[in-house]
Formats: structure tokens, C-alpha cells, sequence
């Protein structure tokens, strides 16, 4: 395994080295998720996708403001960090493509969230309170996801046909989020027998195939959680740094 | 009590109790409901206004959005992620609006698409800065303010209704473009460099989006007779200006007009003439972002077809299911 990166300077260390960690990973996928919904702005397909998407990136950065802060200073991890100090998994950065992949990226990470955050308001961890308050909204999340696979996978042809390309091209970055995170205390397989569950019985009702391919590949597991991202990542931090970047020192 | 004609088209022998109704109603600063009778040209006037005022709102979520990938804190993110999730919003009002005078929301899309229907002006003005967020919510969002607050007793009830609910929104996100200023002006002098060049730049276009002058805008009379309107462009202009000024003085920064000075006799500012051949041209399609923005709306809405081509299709083998197991 090769050796993370060092944290961020203001990162706490000793006892909460491990919940700094956690609060990176759970809170870069929010931060990310949401970057990529908001690519969506004034591009979505019907006027209440606009609203939708727009809602669910607003719910995802609220959850990742709380999550950075709880390590340190919101805007300079998600501003003033490389790619390799990122946590975040694969998946969530993963470039939106079509509808149908947009949605079946939320359909995968949705799934995985609620049952986290479930577990995770069920415990006395110190990330309780916040999963208590996100379960709420990625139940939401999950619904609209899975709503709109059904539609798409048992719609017309070819909404069926870029759907099922879309569940077959995420597989691969779905076995990552069952990689243990330190400082949370979960039951990992358990997780994810509930969410290959759910997600059989999702792509099944919306007549699609369930992969049958492996879903981590060696390049793949755990590299996300270690600072290892796909290429298009950088892109997406350069558009998104490019401002803060430029005016050191500045607030906004 | 009223006359129920939905959709009526043959009022040009409207029977004279209809049109006097109509004209009652009107003079006694009553609300037009859906379902009463009314001058066709008073429903043309309507459909044509809330669909162009739902349009503005479609294509405004396109300037500002171009920021939501690039705000410079996650704060600021997230409040441009909400303003346009608004502003989306606003325009599903107004099109249900529209929609209760017969119009219907695809048929108005494609005419905006197909460029006969306008939006509002302001829109076709690039936001090549973050200083541009903040002024589009100072001037732009105040300006819609200045238009859309005597819009709240517009004759017609559901455009009123709508009105009522986006102006509580809107002055929301004027004072959140405000302060973002604020913010920026208390900076670096990079950022008050940002925003004095963003400020020079939104000025004349805001003042423009109330319209033409009053002696060269037609359709002003009729639609203030009708009091679809409640004030003419000019006085909206006005009122706009008086409002921004002392704003202007606070934040320090210039307006940038030479002309512009108090004048104690009238109480109001005195300003100078907007380039009002800009506007025209502007209007006419040939402003600097009108075919981008035209174009941007166009395919969302083409590369969208097949996910609403499946949301029909699978609603359709729903009901079938449903009807189905109802008979079995």
C-alpha cells in the first residue's frame, strides 16, 4: 500500500488523525459530487431536473462545509489542496456524460450514502449528528435516482441502451466505497450485501442487467481514498481552484 | 358571477355584457381570473409578457451559472447554487401562468428557441468576472425588483400571484449580490478593481431593461390601461436610479455617467441618455451573447428529448400496468 500524502497543515493529529481522515473522505465526496451536479446548471434535460440536480448539489456541499470544517478550514482544503491530498472515492468525480450516467453515478453513490449515514446516526460516533441530518436529505437523493433509472431503464429503447452503458461503465467504481475508512465505525461487508441488494433489485425493476464484471480492478480499490484520482479530476480542480488561486489572501 | 369562456378566441362580437364585465372588473382593481372571459389582445398582451418574463428567468440561470463551477468559496458556492435553482424555479411559475391562458410550456420553448419570443436584454451581456455575480444581483435582481413589486397588483391573478412569491426571492438575492460587493470592496485592490469594472459595465444595460423611453414604446398604453403594467418604463427607470444611487455612494463606488447629479426641483436624479440604438440591436439578436445563449438553451433542450421521450414512455407502460391489473 502505497503511503497517503501528508494532510493538510491544519489537520488535527494524534487521537483525531482518524477522524480527520473520515471527515476528508465523507466530506470530498460531497464536495466533488456536487461540483459535477452543478456542470449540470442551465444544461439539464426538463426545467425540474434544473431544480432537482441544483437541490441535490446544494444538500451535497452543505454536507461537505460541515464535514471540512470539522478538519480544518472549508475553503483552503477544498481550494488550496492538490489532487493527490483529495479523498474523495473515484466514482464521485467521475465526468457526467449523459443523463443516464449522471443518474446512475447518483443511483450508486445514493445508495451507499443512505446506508452509511443510517448506520452512522445509529451509532454514538462523533459523525451522528450530521448523519442524522443527511439521511434525511439522501433519502431524497436515493429516490430521485432511483426514479429516474426506472424511467430510463423501462422508458423507450434507447433510454434503456444508454442506460444500461451507464450502470455497465460505473460498475468498475462501485467496489471502492466498501473500502474501510479509519475513524468510522461501520460494518463494511454488511454494507455492501445491503446495497448490492438494493441495487440488483433497482437495475432489475427497471428491466436492466446487473454487471457481472468485477467491480474494483487493481488500479481501482482504495485508490481514490489514497490519492489517486482519474484523469479528468484535475481538470475539474483547475476550473474550480482557477479563482480562489488567483487572489491569495482574499475573501469572499 | 363571471362569464366562463375559457379559451375563447371569437371576442371580436364579444357580446357587450362580456367586455363590460371585463372593463368593470379592471376599474374596480379586481383580479381577472383564468376562467372569466377576456379581450383576446389582453391574453395575447399576457401570454406574451409572462412567457418572455419565464424565459428571462431560463436564460438568466445561464450567466450566472457560469460561476457556480468557479466561486471562490464554498459559502459563495452555495449561494449561487441557490439563486439559480430559483431562478429555475421562477420560471416554472410563470409558465404555469402562462399556461392558464391557454398557452402551453413546450410550444413557448420552442418559440424561444426558435427566436420568436424574446427574453429580457440584460441577458445578453457576458459575466466575464466574479464581480459580475454581484452586480447582476445589485442592479439586475434591483431592477427586476423596481418592475416586479407593482407586478404584485398586476390585473391578471395568477401572473400577480407569481409575482408576489419571486419578488420575496428576488430581494433575497439582491442583498446577497450587495454584500458579496461589500465583501469584495472591503478587499484587495484587485477586487475593488473587479467590481468598479463590473459596476461600469452593468450600468447602462440595467438601466435599459426597463424598456424603451415612454414616447417610443407602443405597447406601454395599452398594457397600463389594462393595468397589466402599473407604470411606464420611465418611471421605473427613475425610481431604479433613486433607489441605486445612495447604494452606489456606500459601497464606493462611481456610476459611470457624467450627467448624473440630484435635482433638488424634481426631488430626483438626473441622468444621462442610455444608448438606445444598443438596445435595439440587442433586442434584434445582435448583442454579445445572444446567439450563445440562444444556442446553449437550444441544446440542453435537444440533448434532453430522449430523457423526456422515456419519462413519457415509461409513464405510459405504468398506466397500462395499472389499467391492466385494475381489470384482472
Amino acid at each position: 500500500m502505497t503511503t497517503p500524502p501528508s494532510a493538510p497543515a491544519q489537520a488535527a493529529s494524534g487521537d483525531d488523525t482518524a477522524r480527520t481522515t473520515a471527515a476528508l473522505a465523507l466530506g470530498d465526496d460531497a464536495l466533488v459530487l456536487s461540483h459535477r451536479l452543478g456542470e449540470w446548471a442551465g444544461n439539464a434535460p426538463v426545467l425540474e431536473e434544473e431544480v432537482a440536480l441544483a437541490n441535490i448539489a446544494l444538500d451535497l456541499l452543505g454536507q461537505a462545509r460541515v464535514l471540512l470544517s470539522t478538519a480544518g478550514d472549508e475553503d483552503e482544503l477544498a481550494f488550496l489542496r492538490e489532487e493527490r491530498a483529495f479523498r474523495n472515492l473515484q466514482l464521485v468525480e467521475q465526468p457526467n456524460g449523459d443523463f443516464a450516467h449522471t443518474i446512475v453515478r447518483q443511483l450508486y453513490f445514493s445508495t451507499y450514502q443512505h446506508l452509511l449515514h443510517t448506520e452512522l446516526a445509529a451509532g454514538d460516533g462523533p459523525f451522528a449528528p450530521l448523519a442524522g441530518k443527511a439521511v434525511k436529505e439522501v433519502s431524497y437523493h436515493r429516490d430521485h435516482a432511483e426514479q429516474w433509472t426506472l424511467r430510463l431503464g423501462d422508458g423507450t429503447d434507447a433510454s434503456r441502451a444508454r442506460t444500461q452503458r451507464a450502470v455497465d461503465a460505473l460498475w468498475r467504481y462501485t467496489g471502492e466505497m466498501f473500502q474501510p475508512v479509519e475513524g468510522l465505525d461501520i460494518d463494511w461487508p454488511a454494507l455492501e450485501t445491503a446495497w448490492l441488494e438494493r441495487i440488483t433489485q433497482v437495475l432489475r425493476r427497471a428491466t436492466l442487467t446487473v454487471p457481472g464484471g468485477p467491480r474494483t480492478g487493481a488500479w481501482t480499490a482504495g485508490a481514490g481514498r489514497q490519492g489517486l484520482h482519474t484523469e479528468s479530476f484535475g481538470r475539474m480542480l483547475a476550473e474550480m481552484q482557477h479563482l480562489h488561486r488567483s487572489h491569495p489572501g482574499a475573501t469572499w | 358571477m363571471t362569464a366562463q369562456q375559457a379559451g375563447s378566441s371569437a371576442t371580436l362580437d364579444a357580446p357587450p355584457a362580456l367586455q363590460e364585465h371585463f372593463d368593470a372588473t379592471i376599474a374596480r382593481d379586481q383580479r381577472v381570473e383564468p376562467r372569466d372571459w377576456m379581450p383576446d389582445g389582453y391574453r395575447k398582451t399576457l401570454i406574451r409578457q409572462v412567457a418572455q418574463h419565464a424565459h428571462s428567468e431560463i436564460i438568466g440561470m445561464q450567466p450566472e451559472g457560469e460561476w457556480i463551477t468557479r466561486a471562490p468559496s464554498l459559502r459563495r458556492k452555495a449561494i449561487l447554487f441557490a439563486k439559480v435553482q430559483d431562478e429555475a424555479g421562477h420560471g416554472l411559475y410563470l409558465y404555469s401562468a402562462a399556461e392558464t391562458l391557454g398557452a402551453d410550456r413546450a410550444d413557448l420553448t420552442e418559440r424561444l428557441i426558435e427566436g420568436r419570443q424574446k427574453y429580457s436584454s440584460i441577458f445578453n451581456y457576458p459575466t466575464p468576472t466574479f464581480a459580475d455575480v454581484g452586480v447582476i444581483g445589485w442592479f439586475v435582481d434591483g431592477a427586476a425588483i423596481c418592475n416586479q413589486v407593482p407586478l404584485c397588483r398586476s390585473s391578471y391573478g395568477p401572473y400577480a400571484r407569481a409575482m408576489v412569491r419571486i419578488c420575496k426571492e428576488e430581494s433575497f438575492h439582491q442583498r446577497q449580490g450587495y454584500e458579496l460587493l461589500m465583501t469584495m470592496m472591503r478587499g484587495t485592490e484587485a477586487q475593488r478593481e473587479m467590481v468598479q469594472d463590473a459596476v461600469n459595465r452593468w450600468w447602462w444595460p440595467s438601466l435599459m431593461m426597463f424598456g424603451p423611453p415612454d414616447d417610443n414604446s407602443p405597447n406601454s398604453a395599452q398594457s397600463m390601461a389594462w393595468k397589466i403594467k402599473r407604470h411606464s418604463n420611465d418611471e421605473l427607470r427613475q425610481r431604479f436610479v433613486d433607489m441605486t444611487v445612495p447604494q452606489a455612494k456606500k459601497l464606493d463606488v462611481t456610476l459611470p455617467d457624467p450627467e448624473l447629479r440630484w435635482n433638488e426641483e424634481r426631488g430626483h436624479h438626473d441622468f444621462g441618455t442610455p444608448d438606445w440604438d444598443e438596445l435595439m440591436r440587442v433586442i434584434k439578436g445582435d448583442g454579445p451573447c445572444n446567439a450563445d445563449r440562444i444556442e446553449r438553451r437550444g441544446a440542453a433542450h435537444e440533448e434532453g428529448a430522449w430523457v423526456r421521450e422515456a419519462a413519457v414512455a415509461h409513464a405510459a407502460k405504468q398506466a397500462a400496468r395499472e389499467e391492466k391489473g385494475a381489470a384482472a
